[in-house]
């Protein structure tokens, strides 16, 4: 009867994919970030060396009578190879005449102004160089002119490290989202795991638990629990009502009739003639099966009702079969039919709800002592057999008639022997429906030797 | 008939200017040829070492090669220098003493890149950028005659050949020698590299430039005429010229300073300019061997070794660094030439 509810979309998937997605983006900004600062830092390294060696050099640019000196100091290159193993070039200018060096160096694009280097990156020779450009003015001939000092130095040392530093940055980032995935997984079903519950605690509650949950819930889950209370409020008050509306409706229809069947049996002793005698003893039958048949009707209502709404308990039938042969013995005795109770041994239990085997057993015996004739026999049999318990109720009445056991156990519908019976055709149905809900079986055969053979199984669980 | 005549004596000229042209640029010392004349592939080596000391290295190499031959010439580490800067002259390798050369070479982009098992398992300082490699090192020494200063004490430092000639300038007169720096490549490094290391290599070069020294282009004639005892001192000097040649127990006595000895590396580079660089790079693989390092410590060129100069405190290794660049750059050396001679050379 439960009815699984169609899944759109997980909460939890929805959860972890934004968050992983979060973490990749926020790894992929620590990878670039750190690169990044690791590729500036590296570049900041080499052109301090460089720098270092465009002042130094610099500071040697001699002014003098004839123009101007240059004495390099041979540290100022020495120390670019503390980078790595890197090509050096270097031209000095004065002016714009270039007084040694690689002449065909490029100049940056501005000269530099102050005492601070330039530093820009170009390609010589084929490579990629950076380049310290340095400005000063020297005395040439008492003139003061416009020297350039430019140092270059190719980045292969550079560009390694800085290549190790970015696979560095790389792992880095890998790490951090491992760790953010997982952080993402532990806080994913930390933050479902209020629902689970909430959804475990429902799911554990009896079928007549109909109690407004009372368990705290976070903030977000209060609508929810709210809303759900108000349903099961409503849904309560529901079956309430149709419960009382089931009992009224039984105390409406005996009511009268009972007034009625009281009133005919006066008018039944009463009555001057045998005409009439006849005629109110035909009335006290009909009332009498009209009072059946609305019992019969309230059964099957129940039984639906209590199909979904059912208790179950561990039963013992033989006590249960014991108490409605005792409830139809004065319906028995009337047609003076031999009610013949014979319980097995051992353990008779079966789980189940007791108003619905009830009911089964008092319809199946009411309806053997409905279609048996008079003075004779109805035998009730419960053995306990491999996984539950077998009911038999056998008589000696006017059999199936040909009839389909199946088409007897349908709603409304009667065979075609019992016209002159009066019935409602629920009895077998009610049955039939008891057998389904307990998940037992139920059959129908013609008893050998005449009269009808049913058969009902019911498991012990 | 008289057109292919002249066809054939234009194209002998144009053969004979085409072979004289590069050959007439840089000057040669000498020029052998080894293995087989029609062999198929040669190996063209140029070399400021002198042929004696690579030949049995040549001949081991050739023996495990047939159909190869080897052109092996010899000029100054100027000229080496020369051939490969400026006249692009085709070499498969290129192995010279001057280091500052072979380093500019490599700097300037005339060196192809060569790794191999034997180029990286050389120590850092010993090879540069994967294109210059070092395969000897050499300390450069003092050689001095016993005869020569009897009576006076072995001095151990530059700061003791300094007093010693100050104080016996008689003796030293005309019989003191070294590298000419104009002349010499390997001379002009040393020289360079002295005055970089301390002050009192020119107060050396004062005191020698005032005893009318003699100046050499080798370190050959250097111990020859120390041999000949036209010389009692002479400085830096090439060890492995000098220890062989002056056995322990003669009258030359070879002095490694105390106060600092520096070590030069003999390089190797295969030339861009290279017609069979495969070959360069076998050759480069054979040296850097350990029987290529055997042979060529058997000829006097002490190999490669690291430990050797972390036991020797005196030792200074002249490092592959861009510091080597500076002396080569044309405006130092000039300044730099200057104030040797003026030092030096005094008439």
């Amino acid at each position: 009867m439960k009815a699984a509810a169609v899944p759109s979309g997980s909460i939890r998937r929805r959860l972890l994919l934004s968050m992983l997605a979060l973490a990749a983006v926020l790894s992929g900004l620590l990878y670039l970030t750190v690169r990044g600062v690791a590729a500036r830092a590296v570049e900041a390294t080499q052109d301090a060396v460089l720098g270092s060696a465009g002042i130094a050099i610099a500071e040697e640019l001699r002014g003098t009578e004839d123009g101007v000196e240059i004495d390099i100091p041979y540290t100022a290159f020495s120390m670019l190879g503390a980078v790595g193993q890197d090509r050096v070039f270097y031209r000095v200018l004065i002016g714009d005449v270039t007084l040694t060096g690689y002449a065909d160096l490029p100049l940056p694009a501005a000269p530099p102004s102050g005492l601070k280097p330039l530093f820009y990156s170009t390609t010589f020779q084929d490579e990629t160089v950076r380049i310290a450009a340095v400005e000063r003015a020297v005395l040439s001939d008492g003139r003061p002119v416009s020297a350039t000092v430019l140092v270059a130095q190719t980045r292969t040392a550079a560009e390694a490290i800085a290549g190790q530093l970015a696979n560095r940055a790389a792992l880095l980032g890998l790490g951090v989202f491992a760790l953010a995935a997982l952080l993402a997984v532990v806080t994913a079903r930390s933050v479902l795991a209020p629902v689970d519950e909430l959804a475990e605690a429902v799911r554990r509650r009896g079928p007549q638990d109909l109690r407004p949950v009372a368990r705290a819930v976070p903030v977000e889950l209060a609508p929810f629990v709210t809303a759900l209370n108000g349903f099961m409020g409503r849904l309560s008050a529901a079956l309430s009502r149709t419960e009382t509306f089931i009992a009224e409706a039984a105390h409406h229809i005996r009511t009268p009739l009972a007034v009625v069947r009281a009133e005919a049996e006066i008018a039944l002793r009463q009555a001057p003639d045998d005409a009439t005698r006849a005629r109110m003893r035909s009335v006290i039958r009909a009332v009498d099966d009209s009072a059946r048949s609305a019992t019969q009707l309230l059964d099957h209502a129940t039984v639906v009702y209590r199909t979904d709404q059912r208790t179950d308990e561990d039963l013992d039938l033989g006590e249960l079969a014991r108490s409605v042969t005792q409830a139809l013995a004065p319906a028995a005795d009337l047609k003076e039919i031999a009610l013949d109770l014979e319980v097995g041994e051992g353990p008779l239990v079966v789980r189940g709800d007791r108003l619905l085997i009830e009911s089964a057993l008092r319809n199946l015996l009411d309806n053997a002592v409905k279609y048996s004739g008079p003075e004779t026999e109805v035998r009730l049999t419960v053995a306990g057999v491999a996984g539950g318990v077998r009911v038999l109720v056998e008589d000696r009445g006017r059999g199936l008639g040909g009839s389909q056991p199946a088409a007897l156990t349908a709603r409304f519908r009667r065979g075609t022997n019992v016209d002159d019976i009066i019935g409602s055709g629920l009895g077998l149905t009610i049955v039939k429906e008891v057998a389904r809900a307990q998940r037992g079986a139920f059959r129908l055969t013609d008893r050998e030797g005449g009269g009808t053979c049913a058969d009902l199984f019911l498991p012990a669980h | 008939m008289r057109r292919p005549v002249l066809a054939r004596a234009l194209r002998a000229l144009a053969l004979v200017l085409a072979l004289a042209a590069p050959a007439a640029a840089f000057e040669v010392e000498e020029q052998s040829r080894f293995g087989p004349d029609d062999a198929p592939r040669t190996l063209r080596i140029l070399s400021t070492t002198d042929t004696v000391i690579f030949a049995p290295l040549l001949e081991r190499f050739l023996a495990d090669q047939p159909g190869l031959a080897i052109d092996y010439v010899v000029a100054a580490s100027t000229e080496v220098y020369a051939a490969l800067h400026d006249e692009a002259a085709a070499f498969d390798i290129a192995v010279s003493s001057a280091m500052d050369l072979q380093m500019k070479l490599a700097n300037d982009g005339f060196a192809r890149v060569h790794r191999a098992p034997g180029t990286l398992a050389l120590p850092p300082w010993a090879r540069w950028r994967d294109q210059l490699f070092a395969f000897a090192q050499e300390p450069v020494v003092a050689i001095l005659s016993r005869a020569g200063f009897e009576g006076l004490p072995l001095p151990r430092t530059r700061s003791d050949l300094v007093d010693l000639m100050r104080e016996n300038p008689d003796r030293f007169r005309g019989r003191v020698g070294t590298y000419d720096p104009n002349l010499s490549g390997a001379g002009y490094l040393f020289a360079t590299q002295d005055a970089r290391q301390s002050d009192t290599s020119w107060r050396l070069a004062e005191v020698m430039g005032a005893l009318q020294p003699r100046l050499y282009a080798a370190s050959g004639d250097m111990i020859r005429d120390l041999q000949a005892g036209r010389l009692i001192l002479a400085t830096n000097v090439l060890g492995s010229y000098a220890v062989p040649r002056l056995p322990p127990g003669g009258d030359g006595l070879v002095l490694e300073p105390a106060d600092y000895t520096h070590v030069l590396l003999r390089t190797a580079l295969i030339p861009r300019t290279a017609e069979a660089p495969d070959l360069g790079a076998a050759f480069l693989d054979f040296l850097l061997s350990p029987e290529g390092q055997r042979l060529i410590a058997a000829a006097g060129l002490p190999a490669i070794d690291e430990a050797a100069l972390v036991a020797g405190q005196h030792l200074r290794p002249i490092r592959l660094d861009p510091g080597l660049l500076v002396f080569v750059d044309p405006l130092k050396r000039r300044r730099f030439l200057d104030e040797w001679s003026a030092a030096m050379v005094r008439d």
